[in-house]
């Protein structure tokens, strides 16, 4: 006889809200999880992935409900339970990890304390097995740790705590709902490890949620993928990255850059229009109005989820066509940019050239200080950055949370005036402050930001948020000005009726687009993104990087693109500079950037990214400890507290020397060239295995 | 209520917002009673002198202390004077000193805000902690200290008012700006070059409003009940006039012969000040957590 399920979920509907309000977030699933097994959930945003996540554990807000199906944790009915028993499952066998460990915390209670709460009250051994808990989750220091409350720890380690506590009542299913997601990819990598390695051991059975195809490759065994609350696929991980089999899966495989993917000669195929609405859902299959391959009875008639041989699932009218290759359901590319303009190259004139820029940020004495007579201490965001974009160009910078990489763009714009170094713009020396800069100049740099939400002003409407710099900075005419409005809404791919909407009319995606049309309105050369695509869902963010490679060559811009995504990056630049604690660890041309010899920075970020393949082999260089206090920078080359090639006291003395190949990348470190490049092998480079660069149009 | 609202529906863009905000703040009982009953007030202190049968110092000693009747609904005074009719000229005079000082403390506290707050450092320091003095002080204090030593008028009255209450409308519009002024739109407003007064008034002041209305109608309350207590220390409005305190005030002595003289200023003063907080409340009901 076999054991029951870890959790196993039939015919499942939730709904929000009340008689006319009622929204069906989730209809009919069907999941079951066995002991041991890892499973991905993923979906975008508005999927219906995290109700289901809370509906797996029957702990839905007050707002949802359960409307139809079953739901049996090993075996048992959840949904006949009484509140006093679910309250026992959710101490004993079933444990949540959220995605915010802040949130989840409480502030007053002591680590040590919360992680308790999962035993026994009468366990005499519970602080032994707290410490115990704290080392399996890579917390050394553990007896610290315990008594530290949530915000003296950073991220990375609140979320091993969030584990730990998870773990504390050895659950039989635990829930990770986007565990990771705040967190840089290096610490990603380190949490994804800890979870694969110390919970499988356990034989606990794991529902992994993220949007993010790369992590649930490296982690899971199978996968189900979730769209406008139905699921449209399920399949072991290796079938669904080789051989999607729903349309849908396919887009989501196609919108994510690969790991060495440049625009110049491979786009992404985002996926066309939006998730529908809960309360506006299509008659027949909830994709069709997305899909390439829909007909008329796909618009017409919902399919069935079928049985695929055995281990797979899908829902899909075609999938048939699609599984024997008669059909690509792939989506339709954008057009082919015009004749393209070859960029200069990269020692031609520079647009925009950074010469030691330095960003200090006094932090106030304290009273110790003062009577001790120490000086005032700085916090040094910007250590000396030196950046050139010629025309044409995209220079993408990419660093993790804290490297100083936002303050480096605020610094060029103007926003925040440096504390040294000089910046200049077509070769003139730009003021340091933004009220010093005349309007040509302002014309001249805009910059789009991360936050969509947050850019344009919810009180005004999209027209007057354009108007304004067409008028003021373009100087375009009362008369003229409607038109270039509607150019400029076009540009940007939105019809001109957008002109009277509020912001909070519009998705995150068209957001992001007026911004990026606000900015462009001037005619800028030189445009900054910091983190403009970080926020949008996958299928979103290629359709916005493709624009803006499409805008690039119709409006002869350069671009400064800031990003934690080294593949978003690889996929949108020429040129790639890293950095780390403000200070510049090497900086390549972006044909070579994935070929040794690496900064072993670059080396630990390269193996630390999420590939879209789970077979892929990458090697596993992980940075230990935490992020150094830009406090107290560490001398010598900054990143010798963490790295794994540390040589020794000339790293902690001596700052490391400018290294450049003849292919002009150039590394920032002690050990030569030539002994890097023995020992480090090129990234992985995962091509999508239904058709090579080749067979692109 | 919402029947001819309903029946306007055809305008559209900002008119059509306007109604829609009306009809939900008149959707809650609480809300659209205290509204009603401030608009039938600023509609006495707008018609006083018709609605008034006698004047607000007419005398008549042979009808001295009558108690009310359906010719005299709030009854007569010591001294013969029409208490419905004092009360009814006096309203005039509460909404043109609470109002208008409320108006001034309102203006003078969200330019104040707004630049202090924008600009930061040592002038917000400055400014706030200026404010800060002036908090510290009981507003009743405050107001007889001033009113004291300049002596009591109606246009000093008004400027006290102003002044006691400026710093609490500066607050209000600080904590609203200290988070706006952080926004990417608002960056987005410099690297177009945009001057100091557009930023604070087309792209900051919109977020302030909300907030902003809510405490207006709520100093207005305070602003009553501060002008009818001025009037009740003899620091305000000066005898003979029809001033609702300085009625209170007149009609203590005699509050065993003609208690009717002392209650119903007393309750008029009441109801006032009650509406306006009932309908501060619905509008931040409406207004700030999205009704």
């Amino acid at each position: 006889m076999t054991a029951a399920p870890a959790l196993k979920i039939a015919g499942l509907s939730v709904s929000y809200g009340n008689g006319s309000g009622q929204r069906t977030v989730l209809r009919d699933i069907d999941l079951t999880i066995e002991t041991g097994q890892f499973y991905g959930l993923v979906g975008e945003s508005g999927s219906g992935k995290s109700t289901l996540a809370l509906a797996a554990m029957r702990y839905l807000g007050a707002d949802g409900r359960i409307t139809g199906g079953s739901i049996e944790l090993g075996g048992v009915n959840l949904l006949a339970m009484s509140d006093p028993e679910l309250r026992r499952t959710w101490r004993e066998a079933v444990k949540l990890v959220p995605q915010d460990p802040l949130a989840s915390l409480n502030p007053r209670l002591r680590i040590g304390q919360q992680i308790a709460e999962g035993f026994d009250r009468r366990d005499a051994r519970s602080e032994e097995r707290v410490l115990e808990l704290l080392a399996s989750v890579g917390l050394a220091d553990g007896l610290r740790v315990a008594r530290s409350f949530p915000h003296q720890l950073s991220g990375g380690m609140q979320q091993r705590v969030m584990i730990a506590a998870a773990l504390a009542g050895s659950p039989e299913l635990l829930i990770l709902d986007e565990p990771t997601t705040n967190l840089d990819v290096t610490t990603e990598a380190t949490i994804l490890d800890l979870v694969r390695d110390l919970v499988r051991a356990r034989d606990t059975a794991v529902l992994y949620v993220s949007h993010s195809l790369g992590v649930i490759a490296r982690l899971c065994d199978r996968v189900a993928v979730l769209y406008a609350g139905e699921l449209v696929e399920d399949a072991p991980v290796s079938d669904i990255y080789q051989r999607p089999l729903h349309p849908y899966t396919r887009g989501l495989l196609d919108s994510v850059p690969r790991l060495g993917q440049n625009r110049r000669d491979d786009l992404l195929r985002p996926i066309v229009g939006q998730i529908p609405q809960a309360n506006s859902l299509p008659d027949g299959c909830v994709f069709a109005p997305r899909c390439p391959v829909a007909t008329e009875l796909t618009r017409e008639q919902r399919p069935p989820l079928e049985e695929v041989g055995g281990s797979r699932r899908v829902r899909c009218h075609r999938w048939r066509e699609i599984a024997d290759g008669r059909l690509n359901p792939r989506q339709q590319g954008t057009a082919a940019a015009p004749a393209e303009q070859q960029p200069a190259s990269a020692r031609d004139e520079h647009v925009l050239t950074v010469t030691g820029l330095e960003k200090r940020y006094p932090l106030r004495r304290s009273l110790g200080d003062l009577l001790a007579g120490r000086s005032r201490r700085q916090v040094h965001a910007v250590a000396g950055v030196d950046l050139a974009i010629g025309r044409l160009r995209t220079l993408g910078l990419v660093g993790e949370s804290g490297s100083g990489k936002s303050t480096v763009a605020r610094c060029v714009i103007g926003l925040t005036p440096p504390s040294a170094g000089e910046v200049t713009l077509l070769d003139v020396p730009l003021a340091r402050q933004l009220s010093a800069r005349d309007r040509p100049v302002l014309r001249r740099l805009q910059m789009v930001f991360q936050n969509a939400d947050e850019a344009l002003n919810p009180y005004l409407t999209v027209g007057r948020s354009l108007r304004r710099p067409l008028a003021r900075l373009a100087g375009v005419s009362p008369a003229e000005i409607d038109a270039r409005l509607a150019q400029l809404l076009q540009a940007v791919r939105l019809s001109p009726d957008y002109a009277e909407r509020y912001p909070h009319e519009l998705s995150g995606g068209e957001k992001q687009r007026i911004a990026i049309a606000r900015a462009f309105a001037a005619s800028p050369d030189l445009l900054l993104f910091d983190e403009s695509v970080s926020g949008l869902d996958v299928s979103v963010q290629a359709a916005v990087l493709n624009l803006l490679g499409q805008l690039q060559q119709e409006r002869a811009t350069a671009y400064l693109f800031i990003s934690h995504d080294l593949a978003v990056v690889s996929y949108l630049a020429d040129d790639i500079a890293v950095v780390y604690l403000g200070q510049l660890m090497e900086t390549a041309p972006a044909s070579v950037v994935l070929q040794p010899p690496f900064h072993p920075y670059t080396e630990a970020l390269l193996s630390a990214l999420p590939l879209l393949d789970p077979q892929a082999k990458q090697d596993r260089i992980r940075l230990d400890g935490e992020l150094p206090s830009p406090v107290d920078r560490p001398g010598g080359c900054p990143f010798h507290t963490r790295c794994p090639r540390f040589l020794g006291d000339i790293c902690v003395s001596e700052e490391p020397p400018w290294r450049e190949t003849s292919e002009g990348k150039r590394i920032y470190c002690h050990i030569p060239l030539d002994e890097l490049e023995a020992t480090q092998s090129p990234a992985t480079l995962p091509a999508a295995p239904w058709e090579g660069p080749e067979a692109n149009d | 209520m919402t029947a001819p609202l309903a029946s306007v529906r055809g305008a559209r863009g900002r008119g059509v917002r306007r109604l829609r905000f009306l009809r939900t703040l008149y959707s809650r009982r609480s809300a659209a009673f205290g509204t009603s009953v401030v608009l039938l007030f600023l509609l006495v202190a707008l018609a006083g002198p018709l609605l008034a049968p006698y004047g607000a110092n007419e005398q008549d000693f042979s009808e001295a202390r009558r108690p009310p009747s359906l010719e005299r609904p709030f009854g007569s005074d010591h001294l013969g004077r029409d208490v419905f009719s004092r009360v009814v000229l006096g309203t005039r005079d509460i909404f043109m000193l609470a109002g208008f000082g409320t108006l001034l403390a309102v203006f003078v506290g969200t330019v104040v805000g707004l630049f202090a707050t924008y600009l930061g450092g040592l002038v917000e320091e400055i400014a706030f902690r200026l404010f800060d003095s002036v908090l510290a002080m009981p507003a009743l204090l405050f107001a007889l200290l001033l009113l004291g030593t300049f002596g009591p008028s109606r246009t000093n009255v008004l400027i006290v008012i102003a002044v006691a209450y400026v710093p609490i409308v500066a607050r209000v519009v600080r904590s609203v700006v200290v988070a706006v002024k952080t926004r990417e739109y608002v960056a987005a407003a410099r690297m177009q070059g945009e001057s100091l007064g557009y930023i604070l008034f087309r792209e900051i002041l919109p977020a302030v409003l909300p907030a902003l209305a809510v405490e207006s109608a709520l100093r207005f309350s305070y602003a009553i009940f501060l002008v009818a207590s001025l009037g009740f220390l003899g620091a305000g409005v000066q005898p003979p006039n029809p001033d609702w305190g300085l009625m209170i005030s007149e009609a203590r002595t005699f509050v065993g012969l003609t208690p009717w003289a002392l209650y119903f200023p007393a309750a008029v003063i009441s109801l006032l000040v009650v509406s306006v907080n009932l309908m501060a409340d619905g509008l931040k009901t409406v207004l700030q957590e999205g009704g």
